[in-house]
């Protein structure tokens, strides 16, 4: 029994003692991640606040000036107008993206012929590069030689044609149209391998009990479904919520403001305009809506747990 | 409720209950509508290869030609974009960028997410759940003082600021599609390891990282595509047109004035997307199931 002791001894010096602990492994593991986000997540996210109490300007620091920037962006209505639409725009097109995407998903998962080629090519509207994609809408949107106004024109619909972003309801529903169009893959997918864990098993049963169609939906795919979809539509709803590429690109929030988001709005003020204290404000305000995104979140997690029996 | 618990769809089961439906039903409930979405998700890339072919005479004079078809294919729009824009440039700079950025966070969040799962430090939850919340913080909040914090470390106008903004969306989601991958290798393996004297990096290099490569492929892909894909960042702390990306050099250099070069800018977009599709259709089951499981976890 000699032997182990004199082993024991010999590997005790700091740094090998240092190399078993499971804190000391876990904190120099940790090291690269936690120095980049900390000072580059954490910080920022720190600094935006503290520059919302402030009148900084581009090239110049600003000095404190408590809540002015939030007691004038109280009373300036494009600001509210900007979360209104932001509202307007989240909600409408989150519905969308989960109705059509769910559809999507529910005919996905049909025994499909070439069921993977479908699978992949419905994706790529969100791979490709938002930017460049809206870009296309862009086109699509023309004003003078929008391609959907003249087939419409072609099929009688419609006798003059639609001014797609020159007209706040219409730049609206083209915005909400354009996202919709890039997050229904996203919903579609996610949901799809929600639908391919329910066991067919209880389709049969149900069946055999007499259930409609729309029964076997209702109280077999949707309650089996719902955790998935609690999580999926939360990612959704946040990255709507903040979402500013798609409108920076379409209408730069225009026309008079009809479309500006907080996002765009904050970029607007704070970067093209200047005002980095007064952009950073309106950042911080999208932050309580954010919370509220995550807290469901959260609690959409724990029920899925709960739902499949799993501790942990 | 076992068949809940753990929902597992046997091969024989592949049919379903299909054979109960006929043929003109599934034609209208499932053919149809599939054929719409098919449709309407491909059009704009359809419009898009189109358009950047067009002759601009055919573009524009929809009483003689037929916009949705080309008569005349032309390559000048993809010539102009190559030799007489800054385009190539772009997308060398979106090249590197990506790459860099990849690297880091994968890095990064090897280490992150095996000392999170497997050295189970104290804390490691908590930190498995700030990891998780760090994902949610947007950067349509961040880009203000982060431009502000750019400018002060003397990066603004250089890919640094790119190659350093990035990872703080990537690692979040690396770590946590990592995590996933990691719990999936049995233990068993690590303490033979440990037994024969390893040390934890060589563990992790020498059996959990090779066990892990389709977990890496996708954490891989998903980093270089986000990256590629970034916009805002991009557009708030670069400015001189040689240092641009793709996205943000299509959008603020080649519209210029009032007259939109459409074709040049629709062979921009399009030559800026292929990269990611190529890249995706060639992994395209690793990101699907990559996807969905992260969503899952």
């Amino acid at each position: 029994m000699a032997v182990p002791s004199v082993a024991v001894e010999q590997r005790s010096s700091i740094l090998s003692r240092l190399s078993e602990s499971r804190n000391a492994l876990g904190f120099g593991f940790m090291l690269p991640a936690a120095v980049l986000l900390l000072v580059f997540l954490t910080y920022p996210l720190g600094l935006g606040v503290w520059l919302g109490f402030t009148d900084a300007r581009i090239g110049r620091p600003g000095i404190f000036i408590g809540i002015e920037n939030y007691q004038y962006l109280w009373s300036d209505s494009v600001f509210w107008l900007s979360v209104f639409n932001t509202l307007l725009y989240t909600i409408s097109a989150s519905i969308l993206k989960f109705m059509l995407g769910l559809w999507l998903a529910l005919i996905l998962n049909e025994n499909l012929p070439f069921k993977s080629f479908f699978r992949a090519v419905v994706l790529l509207p969100w791979v490709v590069p938002t930017v460049l994609s809206a870009i296309a809408f862009w086109w699509i949107y023309d004003s003078q030689f929008s391609i959907l106004s003249w087939a419409l024109q072609q099929m009688g619909l419609i006798d003059h044609r639609i001014n797609f972003l020159g007209d706040p309801t219409n730049a609206r529903a083209s915005v909400i149209a354009a996202n919709v169009w890039r997050g229904i893959p996203f919903v579609a997918i996610t949901l799809l391998a929600g639908l391919q864990t329910i066991p067919q098993s209880l389709y049969e049963a149900a069946t055999l009990d007499g259930a409609s169609r729309w029964q076997l939906f209702r109280h077999v795919t949707l309650p089996l479904l719902t955790p998935i979809i609690a999580i999926t539509m939360t990612f959704s709803v946040l990255f709507t919520f903040t979402d500013f590429q798609l409108i920076y690109v379409l209408t730069r929030g225009g026309p008079v403001n009809a479309t500006h988001l907080m996002a765009t709005l904050s970029f607007q003020r704070g970067i093209s305009g200047g005002q980095l204290g007064e952009g950073a404000a309106i950042a911080v305000a999208m932050i309580p809506f954010l919370l509220a995104a995550i807290l469901f979140s959260y609690f959409g997690l724990q029920r899925r747990k709960w739902q499949q029996g799993g501790g942990d | 409720m076992a068949a809940i618990k753990r929902p597992k769809r046997p091969e024989t089961d592949e049919g379903g209950m299909g054979y109960l439906q006929s043929l003109p039903r599934r034609v209208v409930t499932v053919y149809l509508p599939l054929l719409v979405f098919i449709i309407v998700l491909l059009f704009p890339f359809y419009w898009m290869t189109i358009t950047a072919v067009k002759p601009n005479v055919e573009m524009t004079d929809y009483a003689n030609f037929n916009p949705f078809w080309v008569v005349h294919p032309t390559l000048q729009h993809i010539r102009y974009l190559l030799f007489e824009t800054s385009y190539p440039g772009w997308l060398l700079n979106t090249v590197i960028i990506s790459t860099a950025a990849t690297f880091l966070s994968l890095l990064a969040a090897v280490l992150a997410a095996y000392a999170i799962e497997r050295l189970r430090f104290s804390g490691a939850r908590q930190v498995g759940l700030a990891v998780f919340l760090a994902y949610l913080v947007p950067p349509s909040i961040l880009f203000i003082p982060l431009s502000v914090m750019v400018f002060n470390l003397g990066l603004y106008d250089t890919p640094f600021a790119l190659i350093l903004t990035y990872p703080t969306f990537l690692i979040p989601f690396c770590t946590w599609l990592l995590m996933g991958y990691f719990r999936s290798i049995p233990f068993e393996l690590e303490e033979c390891a440990l037994i024969d004297g390893a040390t934890r990096l060589q563990i992790l290099t020498k059996i959990v990282l090779p066990l892990s490569v389709p977990g890496l492929i996708s954490a891989g892909i998903f980093a270089f595509t986000l990256s590629w894909n970034e916009f805002i960042y991009a557009l708030t702390f670069i400015q001189s047109s040689e240092n641009k990306t793709v996205p943000v050099g299509v959008l603020t250099e080649l519209v210029r004035s009032d007259v939109y070069e459409w074709g040049a800018l629709m062979a921009g977009a399009l030559i800026g997307s292929l990269p990611v599709v190529v890249l995706y259709s060639f992994f395209v089951e690793h990101y699907v199931s990559s996807m969905t499981g992260a969503v899952k976890e």
